[in-house]
């Protein structure tokens, strides 16, 4: 199921690109077209990401093991809209100027939280492959793999810190972070057995790995 | 009951057909709410029935401005898609979708405070006072996009003087309609309701500023701020309030609403400075909307006859 599934969820992730895509042509991107490429961008980052969150939850309280076949495919795509998100602003506000990019960086505190859970994610993209998993071992992989988790809390900063008064839609995903969040907490903070089970580190638990 | 009729509304000569109409209907409005206010009624209740599209209807005989700018004007549908009026939505599309049913007509400002002839004046009856311009201005928002818009109206100055401010008035304060039943916005507390904008005494009486009813040789759209709004170009966006109606002079200067809002990043003056940035983001560039890359903002959004009324002044502290 999850091998026939996969093509059509890897279809469904490009769909925010498609929509933006259709609506370029189309001529319906509104009056600010950059603009809303890179709200919508941003959206679908912090969106992929959260999905991305969700799944050890829902895997576990809903014991849908084989949902964490999808996880590092929804991390990619988490990825591939912030890397549209960075360029449109790296392309169409700073004009390629890398200096332009390191003043606001070092300046605007919205784009030093941004522009870290940014860098972030590059890591993880770069070491999702099975071959980088056992390279680092599965323990020290994960350790580095739990990034995401203050990568998904500086997005979420990044929007609240850049709107002008309307806080409502960052809250959302402000919430729903907390939640995720909370859920490892729970987990982290609740006495366990010690039978530790035998899994492959793409599957194993976060919570199931003692700290370095 | 205060409602003033205007002394030369039984002229009908030399007017313009849709002016003329309009009369018309401020005549039958004038009349109904005379009634209500024998019956008791509140006005707004009492002309319900009177609701005027006003869009599209054109404005005849407008006079050119020496102030237009000859850049490339924006078009109609992104002036009028693209809105921050919180009033109604905090997206920008939300006001184009929820102003249509907005009534503008019968529509009265109150002129108050520290003037000479305190009175509430009917918004058709202020449009005549004076002949209508077009003025073709750079409009830039406080977030880094601009847009150039054909406005209508006359400079703010023809009112001021016939208000006949007294010595003590230092500060004109602007204030917008507070009706959460037509403006969806208000039921939230985003900002502080009513919106109230100001300007010092002479920035008001600066020709640029303008009083504004209509656009693009039209009516104000609702969404755009009819039936009478500000235009103030040399300064950001927020300051031009919209569907005024309160005009009042003080003698010290009033807090307006985005200023209360976050006092660090909206000021009181908040001209376009791109040497001045917002706490937050830059304002050294700005998207024209229709352009690819942004384009350097300017000094006072291009328009330097007004900075003599800031000679001697610390812009950034007075930001």
């Amino acid at each position: 199921m999850v091998r026939w599934s996969k093509p059509l969820v890897f279809l469904a992730c490009l769909g925010p690109l498609a929509g933006l895509g259709w609506r370029a042509y189309s001529g319906s991107l509104g009056a600010n077209p950059i603009e809303r490429i890179t709200h919508t961008t941003g959206d679908w980052t912090l969106i992929f990401l959260l999905i991305t969150l969700s799944i050890t939850p829902v895997r576990k309280l809903a014991r849908q093991p084989w949902l964490v076949r999808y996880r590092r495919m929804l991390g990619l795509f988490a990825f591939f809209y912030v890397v549209l998100h960075f360029l449109i602003y790296l392309v169409l506000d700073k004009s390629f100027s890398m200096h332009d990019i390191w003043a606001d960086v070092l300046k605007r505190r919205f784009i030093t939280v941004g522009f870290a859970g940014f860098l972030m994610l590059i890591p993880l993209a770069v070491t999702s492959t099975a071959g980088w998993i056992r390279r680092l071992g599965g323990k020290r992989w994960q350790a580095l793999h739990r990034l995401i988790y203050a990568s998904a809390i500086a997005g979420v900063i990044h929007y609240l810190w850049l709107v002008k008064a309307d806080k409502r839609k960052p809250l959302v995903y402000a919430v729903v972070l907390s939640v995720l969040l909370a859920y490892r907490l729970v987990v982290w903070l609740r006495p366990k057995p010690r039978a530790a089970k035998v899994q492959l580190p793409a599957a194993a638990e976060v919570t199931e790995v003692s700290t370095n | 009951m205060l409602l003033k009729k205007s002394a030369d509304i039984k002229s009908s000569e030399i007017t313009p057909k849709n002016l003329y109409l309009n009369r018309r209907r401020f005549l039958a409005g004038t009349a109904i709410a005379g009634a209500a206010a024998l019956a008791g009624l509140e006005l707004g209740e009492a002309v319900s029935p009177s609701t005027v599209a006003h869009a599209n209807t054109k404005i005849e005989g407008l006079q050119k401005s020496p102030f237009s700018t000859t850049e490339k004007i924006t078009p109609y549908k992104d002036v009028t898609t693209y809105n921050n009026y919180y009033e109604f939505s905090t997206d920008k599309d939300g006001p184009s979708r929820l102003a249509g049913n907005f009534k503008t007509r019968p529509w009265n400002v109150t002129i108050d405070g520290l003037v000479q002839k305190k009175q509430v004046l009917d918004v058709d009856s202020i449009i005549k006072m004076a002949p209508a311009e077009e003025r073709i201005y750079r409009h830039r928002c406080v977030e880094g996009w601009s847009i150039v818009v054909p406005w209508v109206g006359f400079s703010l100055s023809e009112l001021i003087k016939r208000a006949q401010p007294t010595s003590k008035a230092k500060f004109v304060e602007f204030t917008t309609l507070l009706d959460m039943k037509q403006m969806p916005g208000q039921r939230r507390d985003v900002l502080q309701w009513p919106y109230v904008e100001g300007l010092r005494m002479d920035e008001a009486m600066h020709p640029l500023a303008l009083l504004c009813f209509g656009m693009y040789g039209e009516a104000l759209p609702n969404q755009d701020g009819a039936p009478l709004r500000l235009v103030v170009p040399w300064k950001y966006g927020f300051k031009s309030a919209k569907a005024i109606v309160r005009i009042r002079f003080t003698d010290s200067q009033p807090r307006n609403t985005w200023n209360i809002s976050a006092p660090t990043e909206y000021g009181f003056y908040s001209n376009v400075n791109p040497n001045v940035d917002h706490p937050r983001w830059s304002q050294a560039k700005e998207r024209r909307l229709g352009e690819f890359f942004k384009r350097p903002t300017l000094m006072f959004n291009g328009y330097d006859q007004v900075a003599s009324l800031y000679s001697g002044m610390d812009l950034k502290k007075n930001f």
